[in-house]
């Protein structure tokens, strides 16, 4: 019953959104006040409606209804609540749904907080987001049904994919799904835009929160996603350039352009038409990652669902939707024009400079995510494109973003002096060669990478806090460390997201370089060193977990005779799923990892042991954590609040006037 | 019978990337083994090389990689060896013969066509004239109104 009537909201919420994408965009041309208020109850409903279905679903798998095929194919009663709860959206149905609640979420925020708006565009960015969810309503309902029964219901279910039942992974969806689906709010916003034929200042006030909560929520997912593979899969790499990892990458590269050209539209009313652009492209390439996950067009390891009428009805929406905002583009691009003069060296051009970076380098990851495709379908060539490649090709984006981000950071606006910008940072830069020339000189291979990892961490980082102390002013030390907390949030959250950048950068450099590796049979109770570090085998047992059999090892982790730690690796099988995972167990230390396998028994005794010593590993997330942590603080700046507080003063005033 | 069940499920199930009895004894090969397949890709796997890949193919292709050095092949012998057998799908690291080309070039391309787009566009906006009045006067008092807030 409840399951019913959560596919009776579905249908119902389809229906709304119908209603929501006519009627507002209808009221808005013609400029009826009744009709354009259509669009706010009806993406709350929508919301609400959506919330139901979910709800019900998620009723199905925590009570294991097997009559529901969804839930046999990825439910079993054995398994922990937290994993009943993560199945909902750990296979393709639900987590389309999860796909719709969240963009039905965003478009109710749009009509929550969107009061201030200015009501025709108001009314159409709702249109907009809300024909983007019915076209996910139809794709849910006519090709990917979660609420389909089964006649004759099975004693117990065929339990969820072992690899997803980790907390890691139980949660990189949903903030995978925010970041994607965040950004189809700026791709409103830019539609809505064109129709209206005007971008200003104002829009991109209103454009960059989204924008900068999308980017957040992506780097936060991209980040569980990595240190899940980090930990999981058995020997400890965080960055696969797999295609599903790229479709997600490309989103997270383009809204970073966008965050960065939106607030020259904010403060200087110049690249309208390319912020516009990149608005249409980051939500293009959400799309594209939606496509390549859920198609399967392209296999890899996460392409659980391989159905190309799926893929074609993904495609089909792709093409209407970016292919319609390219076109819309291509027709209204020239009615924005441009107001903001700027020399050569200003803040401006560094921001343009930053947009060429990361939208090549989100252009070489596309071109080297489909280019598989297009050998085959084109040239009858069958090849791939790993690793080997995306590390040529796109790693000198950023080693060059990295490079000039500190001197763009603290550029004047309109026209600036290379020598004058550069004078606070004379000093980082040496302190940085410095560091760079030490790493170089400690370390024992002849390998450019982390010294230049080294260098470009001082440098960012360095750069980041020379950036808030130059906003200080003059006059002593004293006054200017207290003007230093006075500063806007926006202000901070750009240093520390810059910061991170840094942090994660060196994490990587520091990883790839200095990585140590041990592979051998080890006999219980036998001891063996590996780097700085003697490992002791110290037992091998059965353990039984909750739907889990497990080989669990004892591993003692000394240094210089000094007990470190004792770790306990699994290798462990899932009966339901005859499938076997490593659970490598691994002492986090703030300067390295030490990551212990157990494999399997050797025919003359003893065991294959793998030992990792990981320099700075969890850099790379911490990096991360404290990039979204800039962007946080910088969503909190008191101007959007200021805005958004003065405009629900004029409004009143301003329907009075019309 | 639990436990050899249990047993019978290890051993089936695929074993860890590179075994300890693969290893070669000395270290400059293994170094040069691990080196080559990294790039080699698993035929069976998505998306992983064969150094990482838990798939019986790719043990074997390891071995093989190993086979060939230890009789004293280049690395890129030893490549050219492997893609004989299986084609370029086995190479993670895409040749730049043919079209291919178009995939190592579309980035630096791309780059400097950029760059001078964006030079040619900052040009334009430093010679443009600053807008005499950007914002109406009912603008401005608005403004001035969100200012003093």
């Amino acid at each position: 019953m409840i399951v019913e009537l959560g596919h009776f909201a579905l249908i119902l919420a389809a229906a709304v959104s119908l209603v929501q994408a006519v009627v507002p965009m209808i009221g808005a041309q013609k400029g009826w006040r009744g009709w354009m208020a259509v669009a706010e109850p009806a993406a709350s409903a929508q919301f609400f409606l959506t919330a139901v279905a979910f709800a019900a679903l998620t009723y199905a798998f925590v009570t294991s209804d097997f009559s529901l095929r969804l839930v046999v194919l990825n439910s079993h009663t054995d398994k922990p609540m937290l994993y009943k709860i993560s199945g909902v959206w750990g296979n393709h149905e639900g987590s389309m749904l999860l796909w719709v609640l969240i963009l039905t979420l965003f478009g109710a925020c749009a009509a929550w907080f969107g009061q201030g708006l200015p009501p025709g565009l108001r009314a159409r960015v709702l249109s907009v987001q809300s024909a983007i969810s019915l076209a996910f309503f139809a794709f849910i309902l006519f090709t990917s049904n979660p609420f389909t029964r089964l006649a004759v219901p099975p004693m117990n279910g065929q339990d969820l994919n072992p690899l997803l039942q980790d907390p890691g992974l139980a949660f990189h969806p949903p903030f995978l799904y925010l970041g994607y689906v965040g950004l189809s709010m700026a791709f409103s916003f830019a539609v809505a835009a064109l129709i209206e034929g005007r971008v200003d200042a104002a829009w991109a006030r209103w454009v960059r929160p989204w924008t900068l909560a999308a980017w957040v929520f992506l780097t936060i997912g991209i980040a569980l996603g990595s240190w899940w593979a980090y930990y999981e899969l058995g020997w400890g790499g965080f960055w696969f350039w797999d295609p599903v990892e790229n479709a997600s990458f490309m989103p997270w590269l383009v809204a970073a352009a966008l965050l960065h050209s939106a607030i020259v539209v904010e403060k200087r009313e110049a690249l309208k038409s390319w912020t516009v652009l990149l608005a249409i492209l980051a939500f293009g390439f959400s799309l594209i990652g939606t496509f390549i996950v859920r198609s399967g067009v392209i296999t890899s390891v996460h392409a659980f669902a391989n159905d190309p009428e799926r893929g074609v009805f993904i495609l089909v929406i792709l093409a209407v939707f970016v292919g319609g905002a390219l076109t819309l583009f291509a027709a209204r691009a020239q009615a924005m024009e441009a107001k903001g003069v700027f020399s050569l060296v200003s803040r401006e051009s560094a921001l343009v400079l930053n947009n060429i970076l990361l939208a090549v380098a989100a252009f070489v990851v596309f071109i080297g995510t489909i280019w598989p495709l297009v050998g085959e379908m084109l040239l009858g060539r069958k090849l791939s494109v790993g690793a080997p490649f995306f590390n040529m090709a796109f790693t000198p984006f950023f080693v060059a973003l990295a490079a000039v981000l500190p001197i763009g950071a603290i550029l004047p606006w309109k026209r600036a002096k290379l020598g004058r910008t550069m004078q606070p940072l004379w000093g980082v830069l040496a302190l940085s060669m410095a560091a760079g020339a030490l790493t170089f000189a400690i370390q024992t291979g002849r390998s450019a990478l982390a010294p230049v990892g080294m260098i470009l961490f001082v440098w960012l980082v360095g750069g980041a806090i020379v950036d808030l102390f130059t906003r200080t002013g003059r006059g002593d030390w004293s006054s200017r460390l207290r003007r230093l907390s006075n500063l806007p949030r926006a202000d901070w959250g750009k240093a520390v997201a810059h910061a991170g950048l840094g942090v994660t950068m060196f994490g990587i450099a520091a990883l790839t370089a200095w990585q140590q590796e041990d592979i051998r049979v080890a006999q219980v109770g036998e001891t063996f060193p590996v780097g700085a570090y003697e490992i002791t085998l110290a037992g091998v047992e059965q353990v039984e977990g909750p739907n889990f059999n497990s080989i669990q090892a004892e591993m003692r982790v000394f240094r210089n005779g000094r007990a470190v730690a004792t770790l306990y690796p699994e290798k462990r099988v899932y009966p339901v799923a005859a499938m076997p995972t490593t659970e490598a167990a691994i002492d986090n230390g703030f300067l390295r990892d030490v990551y212990v396998v157990i494999g399997d028994p050797q025919q003359g005794g003893g065991w294959a042991v793998r030992t990792y010593i990981k320099p700075f590993a969890n850099w790379i997330w911490a990096g991360s954590i404290i990039m979204a942590l800039g962007g946080l603080l910088s969503l909190t700046d008191r101007r959007y609040r200021v805005a958004a507080g003065a405009r629900k003063m004029t409004t009143p005033k301003a329907v009075a006037a019309e | 019978m639990k436990r050899l069940v249990l047993i019978l499920c290890l051993l089936a199930g695929p074993a860890l990337a590179v075994q300890p009895d693969e290893v070669l004894s000395d270290p400059a090969l293994e170094t040069r083994a691990r080196e080559i397949s990294k790039e080699l890709r698993c035929l069976v796997c998505r998306n992983e090389s064969i150094d990482e890949s838990n798939a019986g193919l790719a043990r074997d292709l390891r071995l093989l990689v190993r086979e060939r050095l230890v009789e004293g092949d280049s690395n890129d012998e030893v490549i050219d060896f492997v893609v004989d057998r299986y084609g370029e799908y086995v190479l993670l690291k895409p040749t730049t013969s043919g079209a291919n080309l178009i995939l190592w070039v579309a980035g630096p391309v791309l780059l400097l066509v950029a760059l001078g787009v964006g030079l040619l566009y900052i040009r334009r906006r430093s010679g443009a004239a600053e807008p005499a009045a950007a914002l109406s006067a009912e603008e401005e008092a608005r403004l001035k109104q969100i200012l003093d807030d």
